[in-house]
């Protein structure tokens, strides 16, 4: 665990770089992320996605693997591998500002 | 009044739940149904050495009715829906059974047709089903050399072990018959590593890494193209293959989608990881693959639970707080070929660790031993004679034993300021 900044604001990460606490998380920390990632501007599409994670997340304490996104967010599973190359379920989890999601046992 | 109890689903989980509650509901307390669209019930173990000609098809496969205790009522028939509020199950048929308690136990179903062109044939093909795993035996029986991927497509899915198993059965296989330096074999999984726990992962890698089984990661497929030879990534990688072995993805019961505000997105029944009992309504419970709790999609899992269910189904009969308490506990043989295996045994909380099970003298976990290969022979007998009937084993609980494991430094400190 580290404390890295965000949009000028400290904020608790771990290992993998995920939040420890998703309410400290801010669109604008969301948009240095994806900069960081490679994504240079978020699109409305890559917002509908993060927000529908968040939602999930808080609805049923963790994010939704990319199967439960490809049939739920309203984005289709390849449009989401090119809106965030490096896996939809991490990449855009990360972005969200919530934990990696526990998807598979 | 009598209690009406209908199961649905007659495989591991509706079987030794009807079974249980039989023995201690007397027939004026409690009527009690299974249902199953068929009446064979196949012991799924089974499945991954039929490929390999170590067991025959018919040799894993009763009939379900005769898996039942006396005064238990067997429905042959499929089910259309269940409606949650009028509570009633709605059979193939036309037939409407009323019900008191619902069981879910009707496990989970492949999904091929979730993935772009994941059609089976000469060339891919799976061991994940009776007719399957009867087809590959043929395929590798005259299999002369080449590349052959073994694919995981998504999780969850049944036994997560078992594609590792048929990686470490197929190079003993091939080199049995004298051909393993014709034969490339490849494990592609959508996880980041062999398996989903860190040390379980760790010896699992090793031993694929011994076997010669070269190991593609975080590949997450997105078609199957039978023609070309190839599997694609979404990401854009690609595996060719002469032979490909994929595991499809897994959904609940296809009846669960057609009954409103029973399941989740993939057909799976929202329920509570510890009592067992559904969220969707207080008189369901679930047991097995067809549940959502954090736990492995296996026959272990089923067999822990069911006695956690059984004593949740008489407390919510009788009024009273639901308080049996299901730890997650799961173990499993892991077959690694030449006449081994390995042992697992893990819950919620602990991740599969060295040492010995159940205690301090057991079988040995997380290493190849012969043992361990008696033990994953002798528990078909197990399945039949004694897990479905639902006869007590002593030290084969429902709670995991943490006597004869090796806890990491770190743990044995946390340990002991508890």
């Amino acid at each position: 665990m580290s404390t890295t900044t965000l949009a000028g604001t400290p904020v608790e990460v771990n290992d993998e770089g995920f939040f420890v606490d998703p309410n400290q998380w801010t669109r604008e920390m969301a948009e240095e992320m994806a900069r960081a990632d490679g994504i240079d501007e978020l699109t409305p599409q890559h917002w509908q996605v993060i927000d529908f994670m968040r939602s999930e997340y808080f609805a049923k304490g963790t994010g939704p693997t990319v199967r439960i996104l490809g049939k739920s967010s309203g984005v289709a599973v390849k449009e989401l591998y090119q809106l965030f190359p490096k896996g939809p379920a991490k990449m855009a989890a990360r972005i969200a500002g919530i934990p990696k999601p526990k998807g598979c046992i | 009044m009598t209690k009406r109890i209908v199961i649905l689903g007659g495989g591991t989980g509706g079987t030794l739940t009807a079974n249980r509650l039989r023995r201690e509901l007397s027939t004026h307390d409690a009527t009690i149904t299974v249902v199953d669209q068929d009446d064979h019930h196949i012991y799924q173990p089974g499945l991954l050495f039929v490929p390999f000609g170590l067991t025959a098809p018919a040799d894993i496969v009763k009939l379900r009715h005769q898996q039942l205790h006396h005064g238990i009522d067997f429905v042959e028939q499929p089910i259309e829906r269940v409606d949650i509020d009028a509570q009633v199950v709605h059979l193939g048929d036309g037939r409407q059974l009323p019900y008191d308690l619902l069981v879910i136990a009707s496990g989970a179903v492949l999904a091929p047709e979730e993935t772009e062109g994941l059609v089976f044939g000469d060339t891919v093909h799976t061991f994940y089903d009776l007719a399957g795993s009867t087809a590959l035996a043929e395929k590798l029986a005259t299999f002369s050399g080449g590349r052959l991927v073994v694919n995981v497509v998504d999780m969850p899915i049944k036994c997560p072990v078992a594609p590792l198993e048929f990686c470490f059965l197929a190079d003993w296989y091939f080199t049995e018959r004298g051909i393993r330096d014709r034969v490339e074999l490849i494990f592609a999984t959508p996880l980041d590593a062999a398996f989903t726990k860190p040390v379980a992962a760790e010896r699992l890698a090793h031993l694929l890494a011994e076997k010669g089984v070269a190991m593609v990661t975080e590949f997450n497929t997105g078609e199957v193209d039978g023609a070309g030879g190839k599997l694609v990534a979404y990401d854009g990688r690609e595996q060719p293959f002469d032979l490909a072995v994929v595991v499809p993805m897994h959904a609940g019961a296809a009846y669960v989608g057609r009954s409103p505000g029973l399941g989740d997105e993939l057909n799976f029944v929202p329920t509570d990881p510890h009592t067992l009992q559904s969220t969707v309504r207080p008189n369901i419970f679930v047991i097995g693959d067809a549940t959502t709790v954090p736990a492995s999609k296996a026959g272990s899992v089923t067999h822990f639970e069911g006695e956690v269910l059984v004593e949740n189904i008489l407390r919510f009969l009788a009024d009273r707080p639901l308080d049996a308490s299901y730890d997650g506990h799961a173990n499993c043989f892991i077959e690694t070929g030449f006449g081994k295996a390995l042992l697992i045994d893990f819950n919620y909380d602990t991740e599969p660790l060295p040492g010995h099970y159940p205690s301090r003298i057991g079988m040995p976990l997380l290493k190849e031993s012969r043992m361990n290969h008696l033990g994953k022979l002798m528990f078909q007998w197990f399945y039949w004679h004694t897990l479905l009937p639902a006869r007590h084993v002593p030290g084969i609980e429902s709670p995991m034993p943490h006597g004869g494991k090796e806890l990491p430094a770190d743990e044995i400190h946390q340990e002991a300021h508890v």
